[in-house]
């Protein structure tokens, strides 16, 4: 594994209680892999991706777990040792290209910023780099488009800068946080096209965090599945959508509306994602789940392997998780 | 041939915002975000909008609901031409045709609990007397499935589709013929999707609603529309019925478009058309076809001339030059089905 989580906890401190934001999560990349990482708001899985880059701040803080990476734990490290690793190991595109984009400093300068930070190239190198990127993701007459300023380009354009900027230094790991949320479909078809060819071309690892199932299914190899903190399920893509296991993965994909056929009515899941603050006892998705016994309210399940893949339910295995 | 009733046209409608003005006032920039857009929707029918960002889709929604005055074109409901009317009579279709907001954070008044929220255009209205408001929503909060002791809290008590649950009780509160639904499940999570889709779609039966349905979920639009209208750039580029227009999508954007989703199918891939280039922006478009740009099929001759969106047959209606020539196949067997 190239990039390896181990039981991986982050906490945040609110006036009502602590939230258990990241809760004993484990997973890894490996090289020219793309493991996808999906849930609904609020499962954890934005804040596991800030964990890895160490951009968690107050009142959250990782409490517990490893982040092994070139088998060097990145947890408990500096925040000037991270920058050495941020943008040039690994590196990472946000979910809103308006707002992470400084808007005073023109496009080039702040491409540029990120090479000169982290190689030894001098300006004019930096300034063919930064050109050739900008060419790389797509983006036309890349010289003159390197004096833009951010306003001055549409989202699309904008997210492009962004991959450009991300890959500026040829990372190992990229971490892609919604990165077609925001954007149209015609132009997520392009971003996704973009992604899948720069893996294949240079062989990097990509997290892909999404809600987008449908966007998991075209562009994954693995896939995780987490809600309120925890993994509920993690499989290969195939598997995850042929035949899922855990019952809010079923449901999950039950209720999309789907282009190839016609339903009457949607499956729902009954109920809302309980607060964060306040978790049931047992199984958190136990008060919405159909198939919920009476042991799923008072015990955790543990997340057990069940032929090569694994899932977090008592229909599967009856391990409890050691330590709630 | 149709003998369904028309319950709203739209005809040659449009809407420009002046961007920038010269020094004498006369308009130099001119953002013409709805363009000369025709289309009816039936009685009882939900008709679906897609369109991606900046097409002009939400911006006819707030025409009908007379959020917008329209720079031309008519707008005729039930047989009366609303844009026609004096606002002071204008104001009377109002509550005949409302709105759901697309984001349930930003539409309720956080200082207002929602059973004030509900009851507000009731009073404003005058459709009840006092005394019996209450009881009407009561009725409204358990037709959208909130319970009655909630009336009395406030919107931060709530999450996100519980909020769109009141935003479609206080669109209902006025009984309402028509409903604009201007992305109605797009800020919710996946699993509350499902539910509030559902809740729609039970209250048109119930209420014998009609809806016009904006989004730009492609697979949200199908599944609850009757018939569907796609838009690009202020344009409306092809209008058929859902079946129809998803099996056999005759614009060329039409067909990147639904090639563009994501499928959560992953048993028959299909194949994807990558359009070239982003949107260009609305504001002092080409003449020609808005699509000329980034499409795959265009000659010079699209730069030249916009097409017109007509009938190719039964009621699917294109506009793109190419469509009569590419289809004549598919308009046979449109015709075998309508005799």
């Amino acid at each position: 594994m190239l990039l390896e989580v181990e039981n991986l906890q982050t906490e945040f401190k609110v006036k009502r209680g602590t939230v258990k934001a990241v809760n004993n999560v484990s997973f890894g990349v490996e090289k020219g892999e793309i493991l996808a990482i999906v849930g609904e708001s609020g499962s954890g899985k934005s804040v596991s991706s800030l964990s890895i880059m160490g951009l968690i701040r107050n009142p959250g803080k990782v409490t517990g777990g490893k982040i092994m990476f070139h088998d060097e734990n990145l947890v408990g490290k500096s925040n000037k040792e991270m920058n050495k690793i941020r943008g040039d190991k690994i590196s990472m595109i946000f979910q809103e290209p308006m707002t992470s984009l400084n808007p005073v400093y023109k496009i080039g300068d702040q491409i540029m910023e990120s090479i000169l930070t982290h190689t030894e190239l001098s300006k004019t190198e930096a300034k063919e780099t930064a050109i050739k990127m900008l060419d790389l993701v797509g983006i036309p007459s890349p010289e003159k488009r390197m004096d833009d300023y951010p306003h001055q380009m549409s989202g699309g354009m904008r997210q492009r800068v962004m991959i450009a900027m991300a890959l500026s230094c040829n990372p190992e790991v990229l971490i892609a946080d919604e990165p077609t949320t925001a954007l149209d479909v015609t132009i997520q078809a392009q971003i996704l096209e973009l992604i899948d060819r720069l893996r294949n071309k240079i062989g990097m690892a990509v997290l892909l965090i999404t809600h987008d199932l449908g966007v998991v299914a075209e562009t994954a190899d693995r896939v995780v599945v987490m809600y309120c903190g925890r993994i509920v399920e993690q499989a290969d893509v195939k598997d995850i959508f042929t035949d899922p296991l855990h019952p809010y993965t079923k449901g999950l994909l039950e209720s999309i509306p789907r282009m190839e056929e016609d339903r009457d009515r949607l499956y729902m899941i009954k109920g809302v994602v309980p607060d964060p603050t306040k978790l049931p006892k047992g199984c958190s998705f136990a008060d919405r789940c159909e198939n919920c016994m009476e042991k799923c309210k008072e015990h955790m399940p543990a997340l057990v392997d069940v032929g090569g893949r694994k899932v977090r339910c008592f229909l599967y295995s009856d391990e409890e998780e050691v330590d709630v | 041939m149709d003998k369904r009733e028309v319950l709203l046209e739209v005809q040659n409608l449009s809407k420009f915002f002046t961007v920038n003005t010269s020094f004498f006032g006369r308009p130099i920039d001119v953002l013409k975000a709805v363009d000369n857009v025709s289309f009816k929707i039936y009685k009882g029918e939900a008709f679906g909008l897609v369109g991606e960002s900046g097409c002009g889709k939400s911006t006819i929604g707030k025409m009908l609901v007379n959020l917008y005055t329209p720079t031309s074109g008519k707008i005729i409901y039930d047989g009366v031409e609303l844009t026609a009317l004096k606002q002071k009579e204008r104001r009377k279709y109002c509550k005949e045709i409302q709105l759901i907001f697309q984001d349930p954070y930003a539409s309720l008044n956080p200082k207002m609990t929602i059973g004030d929220i509900i009851a507000e255009p009731i009073l404003i209205n005058k459709i009840l007397p006092k005394n019996e408001v209450e009881k009407r929503v009561n009725y409204l909060l358990d037709c959208v499935g909130l319970a009655n002791h909630q009336r009395n809290r406030y919107p931060h008590e709530f999450s996100g589709g519980q909020r769109q649950r009141v935003g479609i009780a206080r669109a209902l509160a006025v009984n309402p013929k028509l409903i604009v639904c201007d992305e109605p499940v797009s800020a919710l999570d996946v699993s509350i999707q499902a539910q509030v889709l559902n809740l729609l779609d039970d209250l048109k039966d119930e209420f014998g609603l009609t809806y016009l349905f904006i989004a730009h979920g492609l697979n949200v639009v199908k599944h609850i529309s009757d018939r569907v209208g796609v838009m690009y750039l202020g344009k409306l580029m092809e209008v058929a019925d859902k079946n129809e227009l998803y099996n056999h999508p005759l614009n060329p954007y039409t067909q990147a478009l639904l090639s563009a989703i994501p499928s959560v199918d992953i048993t028959h891939k299909k194949e994807r058309i990558i359009l070239k280039g982003d949107v260009p922006t609305p504001i002092n478009p080409p003449d020609g076809c808005r699509f000329a740009s980034r499409c795959f099929r265009a000659n010079d001759k699209c730069t030249e001339h916009c097409p017109e969106l007509k009938d190719i047959a039964n009621g699917h209606f294109v506009a793109c030059d190419f469509c009569g020539e590419i289809n004549t196949e598919r308009r046979i067997i449109l015709e075998n089905k309508q005799t």
